[in-house]
């Protein structure tokens, strides 16, 4: 009876022990940071926010950046094809509404891609938007 | 005596109303015709403007969606914070 007893605690344990971690795998995501190469990368503006919702290359093209924006902007599109779906819109929509709170979110001296086209470093001001967004 | 003043008198009348008749009928095609050419004028200007019309419309819509989806865009970027 006692070892059955202990069995049973041992268990016990051992599934909340599973419970927790799983819920902490869940919950890491939302907290996750930067790659360092993309921190880096985006902190000495070398890519920026474009209007389209996607990561840009500002200066020279390195293979480097390639490789970082790609990476970047091909998860990008997977989780605005999934939400865009959800919320019955399209992936340009979707994208699009993004990229108004991507460039709102730029800190200063990070790049965005004004409503022309051209290059722009944020400032303290509002960065200029598309006459669209929010 | 009777039918004679009958007879008389429906001719004049007659005759009075045909003519009154005829005059109008003749003013309405001019007016018909008048208002004919301003109508056809009329549907060529219209048809200009047709095309800025429905840009306005389309950019009333998108603008329209951006907004809808604005605060679930907001939340998506929060929770993929290591992609954006």
């Amino acid at each position: 009876m006692g070892d059955f007893m202990i069995k049973r605690v041992t268990k016990a344990i051992l599934t909340g022990a599973a419970i927790a971690t799983a819920l902490g795998g869940v919950a890491a995501p939302a907290y996750a940071q930067r790659d360092p190469a993309y921190a880096a990368a985006r902190a000495a503006g070398e890519v920026g926010e474009k209007m389209d919702g996607y990561l840009g290359i500002v200066v020279a093209e390195t293979p480097e950046l390639r490789r970082i924006v790609n990476d970047i902007n091909i998860k990008r599109r997977a989780v605005y094809s999934e939400k865009a779906q959800e919320s019955n819109a399209t992936l340009e929509e979707y994208a699009l509404t993004a990229g108004c709170i991507a460039i709102a979110k730029t800190v200063p001296g990070e790049k965005y891609q004004a409503p022309d086209g051209s290059w722009q470093t944020r400032t303290d001001a509002a960065p200029m938007r598309d006459s669209r967004c929010p | 005596m009777t039918s004679d003043e009958l007879t008389d008198r429906g001719g004049l009348a007659t005759t009075g109303i045909m003519q009154g008749k005829q005059g109008m009928r003749g003013m309405k095609k001019v007016a018909v015709a008048a208002l004919a050419s301003l109508t056809l004028t009329g549907c060529i200007t219209v048809e200009a403007p047709d095309k800025p019309i429905v840009i306005e419309l389309n950019v009333n819509i998108r603008q329209e969606v951006i907004y809808r989806l604005a605060e679930d865009a907001g939340n998506t970027i929060e929770e993929n914070a290591d992609i954006f």
